[in-house]
């Protein structure tokens, strides 16, 4: 009886669960759908959602208009580069707030997050001719240094919140045992910080992909991203539904997988401290 | 620990990411007020003279000040309640079994890894357009006049696209802290006959105190700079309807190409910015206490 | 010599190596993503087999992000580009300030002479060419001549506007999702404000008094504001106040619209039956003007490239521009994709082939057009600026922009016309006075 209840109940989560995820889900689902009809279908009423002409013919058009392989590339070296860099700045940082915290630590560490909430355009004309100067317009250096930049009060923030969760008498124990530093590093707080470390990455690399307002004004030829590339399809002349469709899903896709392949990962890191 | 990690050990782990960050903020901070007090308008230059606060007057008194200040808080708290209700709405639901939870939980999460450009541009032309948009078809099937988004309620428009994109994130957290309930407090409340509601109201939340203070505190600092998505669909209209503080400054910026005003703007941006992370801060950074 | 010194030296010698060995130069150009543009991206093939030795980059962005993008870089010297594409507000502001190269000597393929007069002239600055046109235009009037049979209605070849907001609103069929008017009404110097400026000019409004005193709360911007706002909401589509050029060509190639008064180069467009699904059944008539004046507002565009002061590549960039604006190039998009598509309002021989003739009915309408517009006098009062569909000073932009949102507010029914020309009054007072034009 009670079984066959929490079965019903069950059956009845897993409606409504897949209900309000599809439908959070349904902008995008759309985009790709709309992305492989012709543009005429992409606009007609009533909308047509499975039934239809399925064509590639706007992929091969924004193949032909844009280097999408030389944006993506830019995109996977700037946002992989700036994270790889935070981290290294950033790991130090946590590690020495988390393990030797003062009283002034909380207040860096907020000094960190404030200096983030700074509009970025604000600063875009010092910026931009700081990059002149030093020779670094169009360049993806200029690009990963200031993503790392603009990213890393987050990483250090979500770094420290994890760091702070490693438990100190496991290392005491070690220590007793006689541990060198050096197997304490390797083989005791690795394996408790990889985690942490791993979910950062992702996260910043997910921030750095989809950053745009650095990534479209500190760029021009050689290194726009894909920000720029869908930059260019935005508004252009007549019907462009379908072919904004397939730029769109051409310039999320790449991030959308990782983020599904390592949701996991993601997850193990993204608490901020929030979870005790 | 202490007896590894010295203060000294310390401050040198901890004054590469410290030094990057001061020079990154103080450098263009410098640079910034330096141009407040000066004439510098690319399109008219006229050998940059100093000229006080002048600029400082003219973006103070732009008759779309007070009410970017307005809209940022309005799109800030918005996207705040969204997410949060929302997300404790998700997390209570995802935190159930269910068949496919793990497909669920990747549906739900994917609008966490769009572009804000690409989102912006979807839901303006595929959704919000009111002729060839899905929620135009949608009134018009319900009998219904159809909703011109973008023009008649553009901040909720946006406060729409911006919750979509946050929402993920805010589920995430509460879920992760949802999980990580003693189910045997749980049981045990339970057993004293606590209905459902009572025990969502004296245990649930309270432990989803401090994961909701977290996504306050992480949303805001990204909220507060939204720009992408109102240059994306409203351009900050109609009229100043939409332009929160970032967007005010761009315009200065970028569409006047008045770098003095917008420098001024970006000075008093920084000094809101500040007051709010203290503001946030004492209100959120007693919940992260540990 | 110091270090630094030496190291540049050096550089400059390694560079010289480079640039005499590999003999390749990379040009950069910043182009608007229009349809014209793109077609010349794809034939761009037959300038590099022409010029083994030059090798382009593109950079194609919406025009707004366009124009924000190069601004700064030209005015900060930045020389991230080579070429870029403008229009011709920028082109005397620019050429005034020294950012730009001039263009006089571009070669027999060019033929300056060839250029119509009114497109050259407002490329010039002090009697020099800074700018070549790629296309250019004036506002025309199209409307559906099948909606327009159906409700027993001629259109004029030279319309009033009074006539307009009669047939607008004997079109317009909500409950089939026919609108009698298409208008711009997306914010911005470049969307709203070229087709509101262009009304209020053919209104006999002018946006500054002779002491560069805006007059926006004149009783003619107030009328002619008001004869928008109103006909537009009348008889519009939902959302007017969201669309811009190209929200408008699609509507109207869907069928949606009953007249679209926009920008000449649209005409190819609606007419080309591979992308509009009313090709057959659009006419075009000139720009409105009122019964008592005649004056058809005198809107004049032309989308030109310039090379910027700080390239380091002028030579060939100055071969590229020749390239892509000649007389050659006509003849190549020509043989490619048809005479229809050839860039248009450039060049008189275009307008003298008759392939062309044939293949663009609308080609004399908009030559009458171009060649009809003032900038000089644009509207019955005199004014101290040059202009038509924007006002060539530089705090234009800036005016124009907020200017744009608060008509566009009154479109979308946020505030009043008066209330919405107020805002806009101030507003152009307090930029005026701050760009010291006035006290």
């Amino acid at each position: 009886m009670a079984r066959a209840s929490a079965d019903r109940h069950k059956l009845l989560v897993t409606v409504v669960a897949w209900g309000v995820a599809l439908a959070i889900f349904f902008p995008i689902l759309w985009t790709v759908l709309t992305s492989f009809k012709t543009e005429a279908a992409a606009v007609a009423i009533p909308p047509q959602f499975l039934f239809f002409d399925w064509t590639t013919e706007n992929y091969a058009e924004v193949w032909a208009r844009t280097d999408y392989l030389h944006h993506f590339t830019n995109s996977v070296v700037i946002s992989l580069g700036s994270s790889l860099m935070g981290l290294l700045v950033a790991i130090p940082a946590a590690w020495a707030m988390a393990f030797s915290p003062t009283r002034g630590t909380r207040g860096v560490l907020m000094w960190m997050l404030s200096t983030k909430m700074l509009p970025a355009v604000g600063v875009l004309v010092p910026i931009y001719l700081l990059c002149k100067r030093a020779g670094l317009l169009d360049t993806r250096t200029a690009l990963v240094i200031v993503l790392m930049l603009s990213n890393l009060p987050i990483m250090v923030w979500m770094l420290f919140t994890y760091f702070k969760e490693i438990p100190r008498d496991i290392l005491e124990a070690a220590r007793m045992d006689g541990a060198t530093l050096r197997y304490e590093l390797l083989y005791i707080l690795a394996p408790m910080a990889l985690p942490g470390i791993a979910s950062t990455l992702l996260l910043n690399v997910i921030l750095a992909w989809n950053e745009s307002f650095w990534t479209l004004n500190l760029t021009a030829a050689s290194t726009g991203p894909l920000t720029a590339f869908i930059a260019s399809f935005s508004a252009p002349e007549g019907l462009f539904y379908a072919k904004l469709s397939a730029a769109s899903t051409l310039a999320i896709a790449p991030i959308v997988v990782l983020g599904w392949l390592s949701q996991k990962q993601l997850v193990r890191g993204l608490t901020f401290g929030a979870v005790k | 620990m202490a007896s590894t990690h010295n203060g000294a050990t310390a401050r040198l782990m901890l004054s590469p990411a410290v030094v990057l960050l001061l020079v990154w903020m103080a450098v263009p901070l410098a640079m910034t007020l330096w141009y407040s007090l000066h004439d510098y308008q690319l399109l008219m230059p006229r050998g940059n003279e100093f000229v006080g606060l002048e600029n400082y007057v003219y973006f103070l008194t732009d008759p779309a000040f007070f009410q970017s200040l307005a809209n940022t808080l309005a799109l800030v708290m918005g996207v705040l309640t969204i997410t949060v209700a929302g997300g404790i709405g998700l997390a209570l639901l995802l935190d159930r079994p269910m068949y496919g939870q793990g497909i669920v939980r990747v549906l739900v999460v994917s609008p966490f890894f769009v572009m804000p450009t690409v989102s912006a541009l979807v839901w303006k032309n595929m959704f919000m357009n009111p002729v060839n948009g899905l929620f135009a078809w949608l009134a018009q099937v319900f009998g219904m006049r159809a909703i011109d988004w973008l023009a008649e309620v553009p901040l909720l428009s946006l406060t729409i696209i911006v919750a979509w994109g946050w929402l993920p994130f805010a589920t995430l957290i509460l879920l992760t802290a949802l999980q990580s309930l003693d189910a045997e407090q749980q049981e045990a409340a339970k057993m004293d006959g606590a209905n459902s509601f009572a025990r969502f109201v004296h245990i649930t939340l309270p432990h989803l105190a401090r994961p909701i203070a977290v996504v306050i505190l992480i949303q805001t600092i990204f909220l507060l700079s939204v720009f992408a998505e109102i240059l994306v669909t409203t351009n900050g209209g109609p009229g100043n309807q939409s332009t929160n503080l970032a967007y005010l400054v761009y315009s200065q910026a970028l569409l006047r190409f008045d770098v003095g005003s917008a420098s001024a703007g970006g000075v008093v941006a920084v000094v809101l910015a500040n007051i709010l992370a203290i503001f946030l801060m004492r209100l959120v950074g007693k919940n992260l206490e540990s | 010599m110091t270090l630094k010194r030496r190291l540049l030296a050096l550089g400059a010698g390694l560079a010289s190596v480079f640039a005499t060995h590999a003999g390749a130069v990379t040009l950069t150009i910043a182009t608007v993503n229009n349809g014209d543009m793109i077609r010349m991206q794809k034939l761009a093939d037959d300038f590099t087999r022409q010029h083994s030795d030059i090798e382009l980059r593109w950079v194609t962005l919406e025009e707004n992000l366009l124009r924000q993008r190069v601004t700064i870089d030209v005015a900060t010297q930045g020389g991230q580009y080579d070429v870029v594409t403008v229009g011709n507000y920028e082109v005397p502001i620019w050429a005034a300030h020294d950012w730009l190269v001039p263009l006089e000597d571009l070669g027999e393929d060019f033929a300056r002479d060839d250029l119509l007069p009114a497109i050259s002239d407002s490329l010039s600055y002090d009697g020099k060419l800074y700018a070549a046109p790629f296309y250019a235009e004036s506002a025309l009037t199209m409307y559906r001549t099948d909606l327009f049979d159906r409700a027993g209605l001629a259109m004029p070849e030279s319309p009033t506007w009074e006539f307009i907001r009669t047939a607008a609103e004997s079109i317009t069929d909500r409950d089939n999702g026919i609108y009698g008017i298409c208008l711009r009404g997306k914010a911005g110097w470049g969307e709203n404000m070229a087709f509101v400026s262009t009304l209020a000019h053919s209104w006999g409004a002018r946006w500054f008094d002779m002491q560069w005193q805006p007059q926006l709360q004149s009783q003619r911007w107030q009328a002619a504001v008001a004869f928008y706002v109103d006909l537009l909401r009348k008889y519009g589509p939902p959302g007017a106040s969201t669309n811009g050029f190209n929200e408008n060509l699609a509507l109207f190639q869907a069928g949606k619209c009953g007249i679209w008064i926009d920008a000449s180069v649209a005409a190819s467009f609606v007419s080309d039956p591979r992308q509009s699904s009313v090709a057959d059944n659009v006419a075009f008539a000139l720009f409105p003007a009122r019964g008592d004046l005649q004056n058809r507002g005198n809107w004049l565009w032309a989308w030109s490239f310039v090379i910027p002061a700080a390239s380091a590549n002028v030579e060939a960039a100055k071969t590229f521009v020749a390239w892509a604006t000649g007389k050659s190039y006509t003849q190549l998009v020509a043989a490619e994709s048809g005479w229809a598509d050839a860039p248009p309002g450039t060049r008189q021989s275009l307008y003298a082939s008759a392939e062309y003739q044939q293949a663009a009915p609308f080609a004399d309408i908009v030559l009458r057009a171009i060649e009809a517009a003032n900038t000089r006098h644009p509207s019955e009062q005199a004014v101290p600026y040059v202009g038509g569909n924007f006002v060539s000073i530089a705090p234009y932009q800036g005016i124009g922009t907020v200017v744009g949102q608060q008509i566009s507010a009154a479109v979308a029914g946020q505030l009043s016309t008066q209330r919405a020309l107020a805002n806009a009054q101030y507003i152009a007072e307090r930029e005026m006075t701050r760009a010291r034009y006035r006290d």
